[in-house]
């Protein structure tokens, strides 16, 4: 052993009791924590997984417009971004939400990282925030690949006037889905402290779940299913297709399309909603 | 001021089971305290209280003063604590698992890259700096965790069975570690079920079983208590001895204070004094030509209380 490594208990500035260093603020602290987290995101596998499964969305799709020239994708920007870009993005987002969000809370127990942290001067939220604000930009790189890909294959099938800025607008749209589905995603692994389960529930939920539930309400019971997360997914393609006609209105009472305030509002709630019971929840459990 | 850790009627059920049982304790000092018991007495429910990983039932531990429950941020910024054996982020090098644990508690980017250095030596890990832990073995990861503990200087050092799951060559370097540390101004606070490592490193002893304290002392007077300053010392023999010369030529042997029989070839000899003490004695046994083949110190004196109160505590 070193004796230089450990003689005298070298102090420095900064330094408040006995030992090196002030705690930052709660919300530094957060945004260290994504920080790190989100480089060990980047050298994952499962990053590795999403890159792949975005160059094979962008092959499949490129390599059968180029080759069937379909007039109903190319025939205007407004189709072709509406199709591509927002359907394209609607299964990233659901994708990473599994991969980078499935197990980001439940991992901490399962696989004993949170013992690591959770003996560290830092609110278990700090955590929290910092965990999902590394899932988000995780998966905002992936989304941005897709996007800034189908920008050129845009403009190169329909041209430059295609990309408007409608097509950027849907991208805050896609931004906003995003932090309402991780949001629910955390919030569900936050329930379990085995990996498996978070990841299980968010896959079963947001592949067909909240849309079998959605269809039950609506036929079932008669109700307009605004409390499902994905009814107002439709409202990332408004800045591109424009609001349709019969969007907010009711068709043998139930709204099929909400408007452009509804969709926001219910994917701002459902931020809001989860991220808070997904931090209760983590806040009052116990490392056991 | 002094390091101090403080358990104030600290209490944790799970369900019927009482896993910790109104535990009152202060240590307070520089000084390393071994935390003892039998598996399942408690003592990873009592570390795990003090860093705010589970709550307490009721009760209060405190830190410096501070309480861990009221003010985790405050009571845990001046304590290093390793509670099992954490899993660090497989992605990162041990030089940037460090760097954020260093981030997280605010230290200055130098003293960070310091330590990172410092500690990373003090574990023997330099020239793994920069490798992903994620292909470590269990000992290194485990060396690194220590590395992690000790970035921040803390005043208080909390070990929960550190040298489990090491190798035997493992289990050395981590006492040698703590014996380290003890020289430098710390309260350490680690837990084992390995009297031998306790023995070699602690000056401070606290028994616990099944939730209660049994007693908190040091080894200097747990030794003293039970030996009544004499050391046992067991003597074995080629074949059998008999009472009578136990009696006559082995109790009259000058610093022998008393004998008792342990099998027909082996007696245990109370021993008053130190090494040449017993030098003498093992030469004058020698001297009998009663077939000495054999003679080495006993069980160590907080071995027989362990057992004794740990025995006690389960009757």
């Amino acid at each position: 052993m070193s004796a230089a490594a450990t003689s005298g208990r070298a102090r420095s500035s900064g330094k408040t009791d006995g030992s090196l260093g002030t705690t930052p603020p709660t919300w530094m602290q957060a945004i260290l924590m994504s920080r790190y987290q989100f480089r060990d995101y980047l050298r994952s596998r499962r990053f590795l997984l999403m890159v792949g499964i975005v160059a094979a969305i962008c092959i499949i799709f490129i390599s059968l417009v180029a080759h069937y020239r379909p007039a109903v994708v190319i025939g205007s920007g407004s189709a072709f971004y509406s199709m591509a870009w927002v359907g394209g993005a609607e299964i990233l987002i659901i994708f990473s939400a599994i991969i980078f969000g499935g197990d980001a809370i439940a991992g901490e127990f399962q696989n004993k990282t949170g013992y690591y942290l959770m003996g560290l001067p830092i609110k278990r939220w700090s955590v929290y925030a910092g965990k999902y604000l590394a899932a988000f930009a995780a998966s905002l790189v992936i989304i941005l690949v897709y996007f800034v890909v189908l920008l050129f294959a845009g403009a190169y099938f329909v041209g430059g006037g295609a990309i408007t800025a409608g097509v950027f607008e849907s991208l805050a749209m896609v931004a906003l889905y995003l932090s309402a589905v991780l949001g629910t995603t955390f919030l569900f692994s936050s329930l379990f402290k085995t990996s498996m389960y978070g990841v299980i529930i968010v896959a079963i939920m947001f592949l067909f779940g909240f849309a079998l539930v959605e269809g039950l309400v609506e036929a079932l019971v008669g109700v307009t299913p605004w409390f499902i997360i994905t009814w107002a997914e439709s409202a990332i393609s408004y800045p591109i297709t424009g609001l349709p006609s019969h969007a907010g209105l009711a068709d043998r009472s139930i709204v099929l399309l909400p408007t452009y305030a509804q969709g926001i509002a219910v994917m701002l709630g459902y931020f809001f909603g989860t991220t808070l019971a997904g931090l209760a929840l983590f806040d009052r459990e116990e490392f056991t | 001021m002094n390091p101090s850790i403080e358990a104030r009627d600290l209490t944790r059920h799970f369900g019927a089971f009482t896993a910790l049982d109104h535990l009152n304790l202060k240590v307070e000092g520089t000084k390393c305290v071994g935390f003892l018991g039998p598996n399942g007495a408690g003592k990873t429910t009592t570390l795990k209280m003090f860093t705010d990983l589970i709550f307490p039932s009721a009760g209060e531990a405190f830190i410096n003063g501070i309480s861990v429950q009221k003010d985790r941020r405050s009571a845990l910024s001046s304590c290093g604590a390793l509670i099992e054996t954490p899993e660090i982020y497989g992605s990162l090098t041990p030089r940037e698992a460090l760097e954020l644990i260093g981030s997280l508690r605010g230290m200055e980017r130098a003293d960070v890259r310091r330590r990172t250095d410092d500690v990373l030596g003090e574990v023997k890990m330099t020239e793994w700096a920069d490798k992903k832990v994620g292909k470590f073995s269990k000992g290194m990861k485990q060396r690194i965790n220590i590395a992690s503990t000790l970035l921040s200087d803390p005043d208080v050092v909390m070990l929960d069975e550190p040298s489990t799951g090491l190798d035997p060559r493992g289990m050395a370097e981590v006492r040698a570690i703590i014996r380290e540390l003890k020289g430098q101004g710390r309260l350490i606070f680690f837990s084992s079920h390995i009297l031998s490592e306790v023995i070699d490193v602690c000056d401070e002893v606290v028994l616990i079983n099944k939730g209660k304290l049994l007693f908190y002392d040091t080894l200097d007077n747990v030794n003293a208590r039970l030996t009544q300053g004499g050391t046992s010392v067991d003597v074995e023999f080629l074949g059998p001895v008999s009472d009578d010369d136990a009696k006559s030529r082995l109790s009259s042997i000058p610093g022998v204070l008393s004998w008792s029989r342990l099998d027909p070839r082996r007696l245990s000899l109370m021993v008053q004094g130190g090494p040449e003490v017993r030098s003498q004695v093992l030469e004058s046994v020698a001297s009998l030509h009663l077939g000495l083949v054999g003679f080495h110190e006993s069980r160590s004196a907080l071995e027989d209380v362990y057992l004794r109160e740990i025995s006690t505590g389960d009757s």
